[in-house]
């Protein structure tokens, strides 16, 4: 009886030393980097990206749906871009640069508190459609802008 | 490699304009390094979260297309004067990095 009662208090020692780990933070890059979409980031065309992301490629042209960007940008590696809608309940924003040796380029999930607007600056290889995938209330709407490139920024 | 996170939010009519420029190279694994020939490897954030006073608000996840040292600006609703808004990235190879700023 008194055996089984030491074994018992051991495994609950052990099991509460692994409950502090991940209390202190101890294991989250692992974790953080598990939900990195590494499918999505291996596609090669946009079809497929949107496919391992959302599992769908089926994206509805939407006029609300609103990419800046440079017409022409002189310097590929870096071209500034912003996305913003009207769109309600965003759940998700992608953007992708068609023609990179990886299109997609980034990918946002959204909180109920962000507004759906994303800016950033990506890099583009040659002259290519932004495209930019807003997932709201489940659905997913698609816009393109054709930036021109003139001095790649993915090559070396 | 400097690991600086430099992070502006402003308050305005209800919307926090959060603004965040991170100190990161970005590398593709594509380059190749012109003098040696060698393919640079692959460097670059994976994963960015933003949130406010601790609640996530937006998680981006970046391929290397994203440019060097990323620019990225967001918005949240609900944010108020005083709150903080954090920003933290991991990398591909597990380094990481956190920064906040309060709103103004």
């Amino acid at each position: 009886m008194s055996m089984q009662r030491r074994t018992f208090l051991r495994g609950t020692l052990a099991g509460s030393a692994v409950g502090v780990a991940v209390g202190a933070g101890l294991l989250t890059p692992q974790a953080v980097l598990a939900a990195w979409p590494k499918n999505a980031f291996e596609a090669k065309s946009v079809g497929d990206a949107l496919s391992a992301l959302h599992g769908s490629s089926d994206a509805a042209d939407s006029g609300d749906i609103k990419i800046k960007a440079p017409d022409i940008a002189e310097n590929g590696a870096v071209v500034p871009i912003t996305v913003d809608t009207s769109l309600g309940s965003v759940e998700s924003i992608s953007v992708i640069a068609e023609k990179n040796p990886v299109p997609l380029v980034a990918s946002y999930e959204m909180g109920p508190s962000a507004e759906g607007f994303v800016s950033m600056r990506i890099k583009m290889g040659k002259t290519s459609d932004v495209v930019a995938v807003v997932k709201s209330n489940g659905k997913l709407f698609r816009a393109a802008k054709e930036v021109k490139v003139t001095i790649g920024g993915c090559g070396g | 490699m400097a690991k600086g996170i430099k992070i502006r939010a402003k308050a305005k009519e209800g919307v926090t304009t959060v603004k965040a420029l991170i100190s990161h190279p970005m590398e593709t694994g594509g380059r190749k390094d012109k003098k040696t020939g060698n393919t640079i490897p692959a460097h670059f954030i994976q994963e960015v979260k933003v949130s406010v006073n601790g609640e996530d608000a937006l998680t981006g996840h970046w391929s290397g297309g994203v440019s060097k040292n990323p620019y990225l600006s967001v918005k949240v609703a609900g944010a108020n004067k005083g709150d903080t808004v954090t920003i933290a990235w991991v990398d591909n190879k597990g380094g990481s990095a956190s920064g906040e700023a309060k709103v103004k």
